[in-house]
């Protein structure tokens, strides 16, 4: 059973989204934040991997399949953005200033926070790049010197905190406007957090696709510049 | 057709994106040089919207589910996280919440600071 399971093409794609499938379920029975779908699902597919012994790599074997399209989708953000370009040229100015904000408070701040937990420069420069998208931030903990896995860890993190909490949070610091929600979600997590941006609003969802380019780019200049400086 | 159609157009913007990822010696990823080009070619009217909607809007549909293996993939980081796991959880966390609040609220303070201005 465990050699077939640890084999088999579809085993860990099934398990995805299978347990995809029960997080929608419960999402919609009992619509709690918590019940988030990827959420869910991450957490049935390590207990279950863990339960039957199984290791990352057999499941991955199949289940990176599903990822093989992340960056055509990703390229496909640019077209709900295209739909909303009336509001993308309206509010340029505003978006621009709010995402480089963003990108200069993540800086900031983790630099305030990794002095607090006394980090080394490799863990510090490791968490650096932990608001932007997995590709740009794996290139860039790269370049710096951290531990790649780990800032992968910490990405996947922070996008996951976005996609559960993005809503919340929103309401919470009083952010009602659908050009700056969008804003804020894809600055601060990244193509996680914009998947769920998608379902709030089309407004959100583009403006959001829009901040992850434009926050990855500013976030390779202004890491380069503050690793440079200290 | 339509669904090959559009499909291929998609993944060719995807390649000429790894093209350019190769070229260029930043640590961009093939998918941003993507979307700028997409970005580009609709807006010049290059591509047409009805030449990419569908396949698109499903592409973005599912892309929760391209989340979940390299999410699982935490287990393996486990060892090495848990080193500083406290800090690795708070830092992200806590600067998820600083950032969105900034970029939030400064798109926000200047939009409704224009709204008014323009209705004076």
């Amino acid at each position: 059973m465990r050699d077939f399971l640890s084999s088999s093409l579809f085993f860990g794609m099934i398990l995805s989204v299978g347990s995809y499938l029960v997080g929608v379920y419960l999402k919609n029975k009992f619509k709690i934040f918590i019940f988030n779908p990827l959420l869910i699902s991450i957490v049935i597919s390590i207990v279950a991997l863990l339960l039957l012994d199984i290791d990352y790599n057999s499941y991955n074997n199949g289940a990176k399949y599903l990822s093989y399209l992340l960056t055509p989708a990703t390229v496909c953000l640019a077209i709900p953005l295209y739909e909303q370009m009336k509001q993308l040229k309206n509010n340029f100015t505003a978006i621009m200033i709010g995402i480089a904000s963003g990108v200069m408070t993540s800086a900031v701040t983790i630099l305030i926070l990794a002095l607090l937990f006394k980090l080394n420069h490799t863990q510090y420069v490791t968490l650096l790049p932990k608001s932007i998208t997995t590709a740009i931030g794996i290139g860039l903990s790269e370049e710096l010197g951290g531990y790649v896995a780990i800032t992968v860890s910490a990405i996947m993190i922070t996008g996951l905190f976005g996609n559960i909490a993005g809503e919340l949070l929103c309401h919470i610091l009083g952010i009602k406007h659908p050009v700056a929600k969008g804003v804020a979600i894809g600055t601060s997590t990244h193509v996680m957090g914009t998947a769920k941006a998608m379902e709030i609003g089309e407004i959100e969802g583009a403006m959001s696709s829009l901040a992850i380019a434009v926050a990855g780019c500013m976030t390779v200049l202004a890491s380069i510049l503050f690793e440079w400086a200290i | 057709m339509k669904y090959i159609k559009q499909f291929a157009i998609i993944i060719g913007i995807s390649f000429l994106g790894e093209i350019l990822n190769r070229i260029i010696p930043l640590p961009i990823p093939a998918s941003i040089y993507g979307m700028v080009i997409m970005f580009a070619a609709l807006s010049t009217g290059l591509i047409k919207l009805s030449a990419v909607k569908e396949t698109g809007k499903f592409l973005i549909y599912i892309m929760p589910l391209m989340f979940i293996p390299p999410s699982v993939k935490l287990i393996e980081s486990w060892g090495v996280m848990k080193e500083f796991l406290v800090a690795i959880i708070v830092i992200s966390l806590l600067s998820t919440v600083t950032v969105f609040a900034a970029s939030g609220h400064t798109t926000q303070f200047i939009i409704r600071k224009k709204e008014k201005g323009g209705k004076q």
